[in-house]
């Protein structure tokens, strides 16, 4: 596991963690959010703009040479963090959400009709939910949610059951932002594919914590955000299988995703670039290309571990406060606490731990339906990464302390 | 730390005490206005109840589920109001609402907002205007009669 010298070394890749907060240490346990960009990644996006920036994938001047490598590189990092087959399977966009987006407008206009069904589980994001309702209410079709148990695990028995003919896409999350359950993807996939049924996942929570092979998974899509994975915001990227993007119609379109335009037609790119309509977050790709360097010279595994032992400290450490409940214990978690605390409100949690420097989420975190589903408004949530330690997650529970005191 | 000073302009004593008993908390059965509020930021909803006669409040309550912001600044509102004309109402709520988004006190000297004023640690802290604010963006939807929900996003 990371020694507690090897994290401060880390630490001190991370210039944002020397920042003081009403002069007191910053301890960012927000992470589910964002997480906080290594110097490597800042000074590469900077590198770019101070040095080589300039268009990609039409200039014949020396910059937008560079520019465009530099972009095809971060492609290619990707394709290999993610064990995809090739690189055109690996579309650069926004983030997860503009990926769902897509996939739900392009491959889901194509495949869902009239009375058929789109199933995704109780445990989503906003994200993986609004669009599929949007495209079924237009197509007529049935959003069917796979119900979650009082953990927060998803019931595979009700998933199993509840997939007919009728189910023409699965869409899920591999990790719960809010609750933190790490769902058994490789089963889920199983089983779904059982009923040559495709499915999407919603990688957005788990990239930057476990290892990701595709072709093990054998997911038709996943997708992710860069920000959430120690990159700049904007940036994110959807895999899909090379036959699927052949049939699926371009998302956007505009510049760099044709081969020719003429008013009378137009003939569009090969893939990638059929998905990469205008100039694209060049920066940001190269940032999310450095990003994954860093974190596979630390060591993804030896990141799942010290995360792992951090949720199991931070867990023991809030389990002794007697006033608080954890909501989501799943059989496998992620470095995410979701929990109450009395009935004293999270924002009032939250501000108060935010004047003894501690950045956490309050709120429902973009899954009100989880919220319904344990019949709360909101929680407070602490995710860790890499970068925490036991003493942050120490200052944690005695500003907790604090809260109950203030709020008797 | 409880004596961080910002911390304690902003949890006032009396903010404290009106989360842990709201004044006024329940339903009116015959009222005459009546609006929801609701915060989809964190959740926050409230019920606002009324019987205005003859142009003025004679009664208001209010029910719902919120942060200590949100339920004091209900609470504290409700005992303001009664006697009070609807105008005369949108008036404090102009005062009331330069306290918590202004760096300045009470202007105008005509408008006694009296309780209200220990909401003035609210500016520091701009995520929680909202919160503060709730209860009255309700209230004048209330005063309105209009039957939509009102939010404060």
């Amino acid at each position: 596991m990371l020694s507690p010298q090897q994290i401060k070394e880390i630490r001190n890749d991370f210039p944002i963690l020397k920042t003081k907060i009403y002069g007191k240490p910053f301890v960012y346990l927000d992470n589910a959010a964002t997480t906080q960009k290594p110097k490597c990644v800042i000074d590469e996006v900077s590198n770019f703009y101070a040095n080589y920036n300039s268009n990609i994938h039409r200039g014949v001047h020396f910059l937008s040479q560079r520019a465009t490598a530099k972009y095809e590189e971060a492609r290619g990092i990707v394709q290999k963090f993610i064990n995809a087959k090739s690189f055109e399977e690996v579309i650069f966009t926004r983030g997860a959400t503009e990926s769902i987006n897509l996939i739900a407008a392009t491959f889901g206009d194509m495949r869902v009709k009239e009375g058929d069904e789109v199933l995704i589980s109780h445990l989503e994001h906003h994200a993986n939910i609004v669009p599929w309702q949007i495209l079924c209410s237009r197509k007529k079709a049935k959003l069917v949610v796979v119900p979650i148990d009082n953990n927060g695990d998803v019931k595979l028995e009700e998933l199993v059951k509840l997939i007919s003919d009728r189910t023409k896409i699965v869409s899920i999350t591999h990790i719960s932002n809010s609750l933190g359950t790490i769902n058994p993807i490789k089963q889920i996939i199983d089983i779904v594919h059982k009923h040559n049924i495709p499915i999407i996942i919603d990688a957005a929570q788990s990239v930057q914590h476990l290892k990701i092979d595709v072709q093990e998974l054998d997911c038709d899509f996943l997708v992710a955000s860069g920000h959430k994975l120690y990159a700049p915001t904007g940036i994110g990227f959807m895999y899909a299988k090379k036959s699927l993007l052949d049939s699926m119609p371009p998302y956007q379109t505009g510049g760099d995703m044709i081969l020719s335009v003429a008013f009378t037609k137009t003939i569009f790119n090969d893939l990638p670039y059929k998905f990469e309509a205008g100039t694209p977050d060049i920066a940001g790709a190269i940032g999310i290309g450095k990003a994954i360097n860093y974190i596979q010279d630390i060591g993804l595994d030896e990141i799942y571990e010290y995360e792992k032992h951090l949720l199991e400290y931070a867990t023991e450490s809030l389990k002794k406060i007697k006033q608080l409940k954890i909501v989501g214990t799943a059989k496998e978690k992620a470095s995410v606490i979701s929990f109450i605390l009395n009935s004293i409100h999270p924002h009032d949690i939250g501000t108060m731990l935010d004047m003894e420097g501690v950045a956490v989420r309050t709120g429902h975190h973009c899954s009100e339906p989880i919220m319904r589903r344990f019949s709360i408004d909101a929680t407070t949530r602490a995710s860790f990464a890499f970068y925490n330690t036991e003493e942050e997650i120490d200052v944690l529970n005695k500003a907790l302390y604090k809260v109950l005191k203030l709020f008797a | 730390m409880l004596d961080t000073s910002e911390i304690k302009e902003l949890y006032q004593e009396v903010i404290l005490d009106h989360n842990r008993n709201p004044r006024n908390f329940g339903e009116i059965e015959n009222y005459t206005h009546h609006a929801r509020g609701h915060n989809p930021l964190c959740g926050d909803q409230l019920d606002l109840f009324l019987i205005i006669e003859n142009d003025v409040i004679q009664e208001v309550k209010f029910k719902g589920s919120g942060c200590a912001i949100s339920k004091a600044s209900a609470s504290i509102m409700t005992t303001i109001l009664k006697g009070k004309t609807a105008n005369e109402a949108k008036k404090i709520f102009d005062e009331f609402h330069k306290i918590i988004t202004v760096n300045s006190d009470n202007s105008n000297e005509n408008i006694n907002i009296g309780k209200l004023a220990v909401f003035a640690g609210v500016r520091e802290f701009p995520a929680r205007v909202k919160c503060a604010s709730l209860a009255w963006h309700t209230l004048l939807n209330a005063l309105e009669n209009s039957s939509n929900n009102v939010t404060t996003e």
